[in-house]
């Protein structure tokens, strides 16, 4: 087959989609005013902000004044749980929940927070990579602050049971947090239903541009600034408000929400046989629940290689893939999400993210299910570690 | 992770991958928990290693090291084979980044390790004259 270009990173990033760029694009070059401009021109930009507040608002089930503009989901994260933790101090609450699987933005707000004397609780997951409600419900203290637990995994795209969790919460009265920065626009949010009180999003998972994201925070919930300075965003987020990328998001999230049903399924499918195809290689392992995930997420340990000669190897025949790998991570150990699910630091080193989105074809799925093994078995070839698991030895 | 053109032209091109089913002397260095294995193999005549082998699991740099280790010590004495550091390992390879420079020192422990079994081969300690082959330190932390 011809090599060709797969894009397969889906959960990194996305393109920005024409629509996006179309509708972002006036506001560049002709509706450029500062929207607290009191004139014609400032006054379209604060109407533009406005509906795309609407837009982001529907997409989830708020009420558009629940709606804030941030700079990205890690501040959304960040403003989450400082903002709670900060408001109920005072009242000697100085405890959080999460999980041990939570993306960065959070883990390392919990992190810094414990230097300042908080308390946190890191719930385990399940080998199939859930959070236990009744862990939630147990773990939650006279003293919780806040319980923040990711809508979806990023890397193996699990879908947590938030209703259940929402429900446990709102009967303990405690604050509960989702990032569902890989959720929005893959699967249907309902924060009323559900029972969030602050849900993260942001805009570049969705094909609009990178440095926009949102928070939901529900009415009547006060949430202390994180960014002090002008009145935007009715005195709640300073700084001058990014015009084109708000309105990027606010036509994205629409496209992104409008058919998640048949978009799911068309992705599924691919997905699936993505799936199947790599698992016919053999000493592989899906990570993460086959059915209760993403539909574009595809995480495979494959047992014998190390990542990041596999991400290399599919860059070279044009495919752009992630892993979780110690080597790709920037530090020394492999993911913390497939350590989390009981996976071995080896067998975590050969995991293969693929991400894949309404974009991509039949065709790039042949592609890759035609590469990936050829990679796989040139790598296998040279690995003395593969050496040692086809003879059943052991290794250190 | 930025590597260099000599990085990527060993890592997709390595030299001297494979076996040596008669080999003088076999050394496997690293472990599969930090993600790093090397196996070198080596030929010997007359104190010069005529032949040498390796196969490697890790990433980029652990592969782009060992191609680059086995082509600076192939037609070599045992002698220089002993005084390659990873230093002119990374040297030859343009540099590595920081992250990855412990890869490096796995293919020069590689050698050693394998001129050690050498040794132990021939009846002789290999001790003072190959010195401790250590483990690397990110293992141990």
């Amino acid at each position: 087959m011809e090599k060709r270009f797969v894009y397969a990173d889906n959960a990194a990033t996305t393109k920005v989609s024409k629509e996006v760029l179309d509708a972002m694009y006036p506001y560049f070059t002709e509706e450029y005013g500062n929207a607290s401009s009191i004139y014609g021109l400032g006054r379209n930009s604060k109407k533009a902000i406005e509906a795309s507040r609407e837009k982001v608002a529907k997409a989830i089930g708020a009420e558009p004044s629940e709606i804030y503009f941030t700079s990205c989901g890690s501040e959304s994260d960040n403003w989450a749980i400082r903002g709670t933790c900060q408001r109920l101090k005072a009242k000697g609450k100085n405890h959080i929940i999460t999980s041990v699987f939570e993306h960065h933005a959070i883990l390392h707000t919990c992190q810094a927070l414990e230097k300042e004397g908080y308390e946190v609780t890191y719930l385990p997951v399940s080998p199939l990579g859930f959070v236990n409600p009744d862990d939630v419900k147990n773990a939650i203290r006279e003293d919780t602050a806040i319980v923040s637990i990711m809508y979806s995994n990023n890397e193996i795209g699990t879908i947590q049971p938030i209703a259940e969790i929402g429900a446990v919460c709102r009967e303990k009265g405690v604050i509960f947090h989702t990032d569902a920065v890989q959720a929005v626009g893959n699967v249907e949010i309902d924060v009323k239903a559900q029972n969030i009180d602050l849900l993260s999003l942001s805009g570049h998972k969705i094909h609009a541009q990178k440095g926009i994201g949102a928070i939901y925070v529900r009415k009547g919930l006060a949430l202390p600034n994180l960014i002090f300075g002008g009145a935007q965003e009715r005195s709640k987020r300073a700084g001058t408000e990014n015009v084109p990328a708000i309105v990027g998001l606010g036509t994205a999230i629409e496209i992104a929400t409008a058919d998640i049903k048949s978009k799911n399924e068309k992705v599924t499918a691919m997905r699936n046989r993505l799936i199947d195809g790599i698992l016919q290689l053999p000493r592989t392992r899906l990570n993460g629940d086959r059915e209760k995930r993403l539909a574009g997420n595809c995480n495979i340990s494959i047992e014998g290689v190390e990542g990041e000669s596999l991400l290399l190897m599919l860059d070279m025949n044009g495919i752009c893939a992630s892993s979780g790998s110690a080597c790709t991570s920037g530090s020394l150990d492999p993911s913390h999400v497939l350590l989390a699910l009981g996976l071995k630091h080896e067998v975590a080193h050969g995991s293969l993210r693929l991400s894949i989105s309404a974009e991509t074809t039949d065709e790039d799925i042949d592609y890759i299910l035609e590469v990936v093994p050829n990679i796989v078995n040139r790598l296998r070839d040279m690995s003395p570690l593969w050496e040692h698991i086809i003879k059943g030895e052991s290794f250190n | 992770m930025l590597y260099s053109d000599k990085v990527f032209d060993h890592f997709s091109n390595p030299r001297n991958v494979g076996e040596i089913e008669d080999a003088d002397g076999v050394g496997e260095v690293g472990n599969a928990k930090c993600g790093d294995i090397m196996k070198m193999y080596i030929k010997v005549d007359a104190g010069i290693i005529t032949d040498v082998k390796f196969k490697t699991f890790g990433c980029g740099a652990a592969v782009a090291t060992s191609s680059m280790a086995t082509e600076l010590i192939k037609g070599k004495s045992i002698d220089d084979a002993l005084k390659l550091t990873n230093k002119a390992v990374v040297e030859a390879l343009d540099g590595l980044p920081a992250v990855k420079l412990h890869c490096s020192v796995l293919a020069e422990q590689a050698i050693k390790s394998a001129l050690a079994d050498y040794y132990t081969r021939q009846g002789i300690d290999p001790l003072p004259i190959v010195g401790e082959i250590k483990e690397c330190d990110h293992c141990h932390e």
